[in-house]
């Protein structure tokens, strides 16, 4: 098997006295489409904040294609080609929604920190923008303040900003919480479409979405994968059944 | 990472400003240009040289705090290092000159950002409480030393210099006070401009991303830190050109140019002016440069109206004078602007009487408490009378709350008026 995208190796966070995190190996590989699922406070969104630098792990390791991450900052995890979403929306509410695309946009192609160039001259800026507001629906609310839009709109945005800069890595955390069954269709839609090619990682509850999108799902109960596998076998798993599945595979 | 284009940073065909945005500047180009043939008295042009330098200087202010959200209280550590630093240059120089004083601000601007990166490099860690406190750390810090290190900052009596000394400059030696003037006006435009075209660069909008989320800003490759950082050496260039221009003015800098105070005073222009707007700071210096010259020549207590001021902005108008002309553009847009008309008129005189017998009850009473023996006689509004006398605080008091009242019965009437003219489609029933 080749470098997987992403590796965890026996990875903890503990916050105080309280381990959230014991010991997590895992292995995602390119171009995988990864589901993580658990009860509420396994520590998912805790350990997507592990892989994506904003916590440094207590104890092992976050490696990326094979290079030890663990301990970087977000923006040093970002340039290497991880982009992430987060369970609550995360947007430059002041800031118009074109603003918000453009901004994921900057670095990746290039502008970085630059003081010598002008926004709003860069065609290929303007253009790739305004491409991605086509993908996510959202054209037509193009020089709203984003914070004037409407919540599934708002978590459109969300993906919209996390997928700009063309990561190939892109991790979201519950991107369709909260939403309409109408809204949560679209949603997926748009998640296969722009992630295509792409390596996966998503946090879900709605289980009909999970067993959609992913190729393999792994079960986080108390901060421990206590299953990692196809979503065939994992929905016949009977720990996976006990411990989690069993309350809510009927509702999926 | 994404695939870079085959053209990566083509540039469009568009011009570096387009005309509608070159508009406002050519009109200030042409107003900076007549205005010393307007105003033409030396007082004059030494009020409009402390404005322009006061826009400099709070428009660089603004790029920390209405652009960064940065709030500093020692941005005049800059200013004042810029201005101690350009009267050495102007000094060292003065015997063998090889540059003219148009070169000068340059510099100001070069040690401005020097001290910006030595001191943003750890000031900038944080946003927040924490960068505020340092900024107030460090503004007291260059203070005393100011008052320590004689050699450099001349102690009391501040640094001095010749401003005619330097190489002639097509034929002006900036002895005349209106050729430095358009010096400093020309200044004026390069700065502002250049602080203008910052804000619409990738760092400049950047800048805005972290200052409105700055944990997203981290997860899209940028380094909060570094954003911060970058535009505070950025700020403190511009605020050393200004440091300079007060320099080639005024010919002399004292501790007052970096103390605390002046940090103080500069929050207050740009919050006065509205910091969310790229024009709030311009107002603000206005405003105030005006207040302080020529209220000062009037009262005594000009402190304490522009205190007063600054606390019913902070209070009723948080997005500053920028702000209030800002709100008014959405009736005009819609075109009934014309339905405020009545009712700001109805309100005009009360607010006119009771700002001035509101202000009248503070005059005879700071008469009355500081006037020597025998010097009861005040003048005010061209009436003269006995400040000691119970007559006429009670008149100004009486006419005070009388226009309050008014104001109070009127306010309905325009808050009606209001929702009116900012009503999409056609007349409310
Ligand atoms: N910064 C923190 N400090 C202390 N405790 C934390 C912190 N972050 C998370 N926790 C704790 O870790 C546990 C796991 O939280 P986490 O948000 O990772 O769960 P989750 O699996 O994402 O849950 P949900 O499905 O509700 O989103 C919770 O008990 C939470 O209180
Ligand atoms: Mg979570």
């Amino acid at each position: 098997m080749s470098v997987p995208a992403i590796e965890l190796r026996n990875l903890e966070k503990s916050f105080g006295l309280a381990k959230i995190i014991q010991g997590v190996n895992l292995k995602i590989g390119k171009g995988e489409r990864h589901a993580i699922i658990g009860p509420n406070g396994a520590g998912k969104s805790t350990l997507f904040n592990l892989i994506t630098g904003k916590y440094t792990p207590t104890a092992g390791q976050v490696l990326m294609h094979g290079t030890d991450v663990s301990g970087m900052k977000p923006y040093q995890i970002n340039r290497m080609g991880l982009s992430r979403s987060f369970q609550i929306t995360n947007i430059f509410h002041n800031m118009t929604v074109f603003e918000n695309v453009r901004c994921g946009l900057l670095w990746s192609m290039g502008y970085k920190y630059s003081f010598w160039h002008m926004v709003n001259r860069q065609r290929d800026l303007t253009e790739k923008a305004d491409e991605i507001l086509e993908q996510i629906n959202l054209s037509s609310r193009r020089n709203m303040v984003a914070g004037a839009l409407a919540y599934a709109e708002q978590r459109a945005l969300e993906i919209g900003i996390t997928i700009a800069g063309g990561a190939d890595i892109i991790m979201l955390d519950e991107p369709c919480a909260g939403m309409s069954h109408s809204e949560t269709d679209l949603i997926v839609d748009l998640i296969r479409k722009v992630t295509e090619d792409k390596t996966l990682i998503i946090v879900e509850h709605d289980m009909g979405v999970i067993f959609d999108l992913a190729d393999r799902i792994s079960v986080l109960v108390y901060g421990e994968i206590i299953e990692s596998d196809t979503p065939e076998k994992v929905r016949a798993s009977t720990a996976v059944q006990e411990a989690y599945l069993g309350t809510t595979v009927e509702e999926a | 990472m994404s695939t870079p284009s085959s053209t990566p940073l083509k540039a469009g065909t568009q011009r570096l400003i387009p005309l509608n945005h070159a508009l406002p500047w050519i009109i200030a180009a042409v107003f900076l240009l007549i205005l010393p043939y307007i105003f033409d008295s030396r007082s004059a042009l030494t009020i409009m040289n402390q404005m322009a330098i006061t826009i400099v200087f709070a428009l660089s202010y603004n790029m920390l705090l209405g652009q960064g959200g940065m709030l500093s209280f020692g941005h005049a550590v800059y200013m004042g290092l810029g201005g101690f630093f350009s009267m050495h240059v102007l000094n060292w120089m003065s015997d063998d000159p090889w540059i003219s004083l148009p070169f000068l601000p340059i510099f100001g601007g070069l040690f401005g950002l020097m001290f910006a990166i030595m001191i943003g490099a750890f000031s900038t860690r944080r946003a927040g409480t924490v960068f505020a406190m340092i900024s107030l750390g460090v503004g007291e810090l260059v203070a005393a030393m100011s008052v320590i290190i004689v050699i450099f900052f001349g102690g009391e009596e501040g640094v001095s210099g010749d401003r005619t000394e330097l190489l002639d400059f097509f034929g002006m030696s900036f002895g005349p006070q209106r050729q430095v003037y358009y010096l400093t006006a020309v200044w004026l435009l390069i700065a502002a401009l250049g602080m203008y075209l910052y804000s619409r660069t990738p760092i400049g909008r950047i800048a805005n991303a972290v200052r409105d989320n700055e944990e997203r800003a981290e997860f899209l490759g940028y380094s909060q830190r570094h954003v911060r950082w970058i535009s505070f050496c950025a700020s403190g260039f511009f605020a050393g050109i200004a440091g300079a221009l007060f320099a080639i003015n005024f010919e002399i800098l004292t501790e007052e140019n970096l103390n605390l105070a002046t940090s103080g005073s500069i929050l207050l222009v740009t919050f006065l002016g509205g910091v969310g707007f790229f024009v709030g700071p311009i107002i603000g210096a206005i405003v105030f440069t005006l207040l302080q010259t020529v209220l000062s020549l009037y009262t005594e207590i000009w402190a304490l109206y522009l205190g007063i001021l600054f606390v019913s902005t902070v209070m009723f108008f948080p997005f500053g004078l920028t702000g209030l002309l800002a709100i008014h553009i959405q009736p005009w847009k819609l075109g009934k602007i014309s339905h405020l008309v009545v009712p700001y008129a109805k309100m005009f005189i009360p607010a006119v009487v009771g700002v001035l017998s509101a202000a009248a009850v503070l005059e005879i009473l700071f008469h009355a408490r500081h006037a020597g023996l025998g010097e009861e006689e005040m003048n005010l509004y061209g009436i003269t009378f006995d400040s000691h006398a119970a007559m006429p605080l009670i008149i100004a008091i009486v006419l005070a709350v009388a226009s309050f009242f008014a104001l109070v019965k009127l306010a309905p009437g325009l808050k009606a008026a209001w929702d009116e003219a900012t009503h999409m489609g056609g007349a409310k029933q």
